[in-house]
C-alpha cells in the first residue's frame, strides 16, 4: 500500500531524531558556562564574578574541555612498553616481527641472576612507522619484557621520528597493555585507570624464583 | 508528428578515485542517453601482493596478512585461514577456542552486512542518516571486538587451532545487551527500508540474475541465495561446530537488488540466533593447544589442503601448499569478493545511470579482497 511504509519510516526517522547523538566529539568539545565553571572547579556565579573573560568565552561556545576516551584495556598502541630488567636480548621479537622493523643490537657481557645469562642492549629500535600493531611480538617474548603500550596520539611531522629509539623505550611512560599478558587481567589492571606501571618484577607471568632454586640452578649445576 | 532524435553513445571513465566505488575501481561506461549499454570493468589498484607475501612468512604470521584482505570482515578472513592451516597440519583445534571464533565470526558477519545494507542505502542517494543507523551498530560490535583482541579492524584474533587469548570477563555481559539491542534496531531498519516504497521503487527489478547465470559463473553468498538457490557453506559443509547449531536460510527468489538488500537483513537476525546458541553450548577449557602440539614455527608436513567457508560476501577459500618449511610454498585465495564481480557487465548493461552504483553496491564487494 503506498503511503504506509513511507509513515512507518518517518516514525523511525522521528524516534531517531529525538534521541541524543551518539557521536562524540574528539579531542575536545565545547561546553557553556556550567561546563567551564565544572572545568576550572567552581560554581557557575563564581565562574562569572572571578573569571568574566573566560565565563564569555564559554557563553560564546569558544571555550573546550578535553575528551578523554578510555580504550579497552586490550587495546594495542603504539608506544611500546619494554623492561629492561627482564629483557635478555634473546631477539624472539626481532625474529617473529612479521615486517622485520626491530632492529637489536647486544653485546655479551650482561648477567641476570634471575633470569638467566643475559646481553647488554646497546639498541632496541622499534620503527612504529611501518609497524601495523599485530602483536606479534608480545607473544613471542618468552620474558614478558616487551608490552603492547597504551597510547595512541604519537603523530609526528617526519618519517624518521617515528623510530623509537632505546633511550627513549628506558624512560618511556609504561602502561602496558594487557595483550597477550593473562596475569594483567587476573590482577584486574587497567593501564587506562591504573596508570603507570613500573614495577618489573610483577609484570611477568612468571614467579621469581626463591634464592634456594636459583643457587641450584645456577651455582650448583655450573 | 514525432521528431526522431538522434542521440549518439559517450563513455564516460568512472573512478579508479570514484567516491561510490567501494576502494580504488576504474569502470569505463559507455551510454546510450542515460542507459548503460556497455561496462568494463578495470581493477587491481589496491593489489598489495599478499599471496607473494605469505609465501615468505611463517604460518602464524600470515595471519595479518588475512586481516588486511577484507577489511569489512577481518574475522571471517582469519577463520578461513586457519582451518586452512589446521587441515594442512593436521592439528586438533580447542573447542573453546573454536566456539569464540564461531561468535566473533558472526559477530562480524553481522558488522559486514550492516556495512554492505548502509552503502546500499547510501548508493542510493539517502546520504548520511540510514548509513549512521547502520554505523552505530557496526561500532559497538568493533568495540567488542576491541574487548576480545584489543584492535577493531585488523583483528589478529585466531591462531592454529584456537584464539590468542580467552574472552575477557566484561565481554560476555556486553556482548549480551549488545544482542538484546540488536533485533529491535534491525526490525527499525526494516521499518526504515523494507517497506519503503521508494526503496520499492529503486531497487525492485533492477539488475536481474537468474540462478543460471549466477551458477554458471560461480557467484556464492547472499547474491545466490537472494535468487533462491539454498547454498551456504555453514549448511551444507559444515565446518567448526556449525553442525551443533541450528539456524534457517533466508532465500528469496527475484535476483534483483531488493533481494540481495533483504537476505542480508534476515542474515543478521540468524547470526544472532547461532550467537546465542554458541553461548549456551561453550564450556570453559584451554582457548589452544598446547605449545608443544602447535609450536610457533609450525612445520607441516609436505602437501596441500583446501578449506572454505561461508563468508558474509559468499564463499572464502584459502589454499595452502606445504613444502615442509616453516612457510607456505604457495597460497591461494578464492576471493569472494573477485568472483562476484564476474556478472558485472550482465547486471550493469540495459540498466539506468542512477541505478549502476545501486547495482555495484548491490553485490557487496570490498575493493581489498579484490585485489589482494
Amino acid at each position: 500500500m503506498i503511503g504506509l511504509g513511507l509513515l512507518k519510516a518517518m516514525r523511525v526517522t522521528l524516534r531517531n531524531a529525538l534521541k541524543t547523538p551518539f557521536t562524540i566529539q574528539y579531542p575536545d568539545r565545547k561546553v557553556g558556562i556550567s561546563g567551564a565553571a565544572k572545568n576550572e572547579g567552581k560554581s557557575p556565579v563564581g565562574l562569572i564574578a572571578t573569571q568574566p573573560v573566560t565565563a564569555a568565552k564559554a557563553a560564546m561556545s569558544m571555550y573546550s574541555v578535553p575528551v578523554n576516551i578510555p580504550q579497552n584495556r586490550r587495546f594495542r598502541g603504539n608506544e611500546f612498553t619494554w623492561y629492561e630488567d627482564r629483557c635478555t636480548g634473546c631477539a624472539s621479537c626481532a625474529k617473529y616481527c612479521p615486517l622485520g622493523i626491530i632492529e637489536i643490537v647486544t653485546s655479551p657481557g650482561g648477567f641476570d641472576v634471575q633470569e638467566g645469562e643475559s646481553y647488554a642492549i646497546d639498541v632496541f629500535d622499534i620503527d612504529i612507522g611501518r609497524c601495523m600493531f599485530c602483536g606479534l611480538c608480545v607473544e613471542a617474548c618468552p620474558y614478558d619484557a616487551l608490552h603492547m603500550g597504551s597510547q595512541f596520539e604519537r603523530s609526528k611531522y617526519e618519517r624518521d621520528a617515528l623510530v623509537i629509539p632505546v633511550d627513549e623505550l628506558r624512560q618511556a611512560l609504561r602502561q602496558p597493555s594487557s595483550w597477550f599478558r593473562p596475569q594483567f587481567e587476573e590482577r584486574d589492571y587497567d593501564p587506562f585507570r591504573d596508570g603507570a606501571n613500573d614495577e618489573h618484577h610483577s609484570v611477568g607471568r612468571h614467579e621469581k624464583p626463591d634464592q634456594e632454586t636459583l643457587d641450584k640452578r645456577w651455582v650448583e649445576e655450573r | 508528428m514525432t521528431t526522431q532524435v538522434r542521440t549518439e553513445p559517450i563513455t564516460v571513465n568512472l573512478g579508479p578515485q570514484h567516491p561510490s566505488t567501494h576502494g580504488v575501481f576504474r569502470m569505463r561506461v559507455t551510454f546510450d542517453g542515460e542507459e548503460i549499454i556497455d561496462v568494463e570493468p578495470i581493477f587491481g589498484y589496491l593489489h598489495r601482493g599478499s599471496e607473494k607475501l605469505a609465501e615468505e612468512r611463517t604460518y602464524v604470521q600470515v595471519v595479518t596478512l588475512t586481516d588486511r584482505m577484507d577489511y569489512v570482515g577481518s574475522m571471517l578472513n582469519n577463520q578461513a585461514y586457519m582451518l586452512a592451516v589446521e587441515k594442512l597440519a593436521g592439528v586438533e583445534p580447542a573447542p573453546r577456542g573454536v566456539w569464540l571464533r564461531m561468535i566473533a565470526s558472526e559477530l562480524q558477519r553481522i558488522a559486514s552486512h550492516l556495512v554492505a545494507v548502509g552503502f546500499l542505502i547510501q548508493d542510493l542517494g539517502a546520504w548520511g542518516t540510514p548509513l549512521i543507523y547502520t554505523m552505530r551498530e557496526r561500532e559497538k560490535i568493533l568495540d567488542l571486538f576491541e574487548m576480545l583482541c584489543g584492535a577493531r579492524i585488523t583483528n589478529s584474533y585466531l591462531r592454529p587451532g584456537g584464539v590468542f587469548m580467552d574472552a575477557p570477563e566484561e565481554f560476555w555481559p556486553a556482548m549480551n545487551e549488545l544482542l538484546d539491542e540488536l533485533p529491535p534496531r534491525i526490525d527499525d531498519l526494516d521499518d526504515l527500508l523494507t517497506d519503503n516504497d521508494i526503496i520499492f521503487s529503486r531497487t525492485k527489478g533492477v539488475s536481474i540474475l537468474t540462478p543460471e547465470q549466477m551458477i554458471d559463473a560461480s557467484i556464492t553468498g547472499p547474491m545466490l541465495r537472494a535468487a533462491g538457490v539454498d547454498w551456504d557453506l555453514r549448511h551444507r559443509d559444515p565446518y567448526d561446530y556449525y553442525d551443533q547449531v541450528s539456524f534457517d536460510r533466508p532465500l528469496h527468489t527475484a535476483g534483483d537488488n531488493f533481494a540481495r538488500y533483504w537476505v542480508r537483513v534476515q542474515e543478521m537476525r540468524e547470526s544472532i540466533k547461532i550467537i546465542r546458541q554458541c553461548e549456551k553450548l561453550i564450556e570453559p577449557g584451554p582457548v589452544r593447544p598446547e605449545h608443544d602440539d602447535v609450536p610457533w614455527l609450525l612445520r607441516p608436513p609436505i602437501g596441500d589442503a583446501y578449506a572454505a567457508i561461508e563468508h558474509s560476501k559468499g564463499e572464502l577459500g584459502f589454499y595452502l601448499v606445504s613444502d615442509g618449511s616453516i612457510s607456505p610454498y604457495r597460497c591461494h585465495v578464492r576471493a569472494p569478493s573477485l568472483i562476484n564481480l564476474t556478472l558485472l557487465r550482465d547486471m550493469l548493461v540495459g540498466e539506468l545511470l542512477a541505478d549502476m552504483f545501486v547495482s555495484f553496491g548491490s553485490v557487496d564487494i570490498n575493493m581489498g579482497e579484490v585485489d589482494r
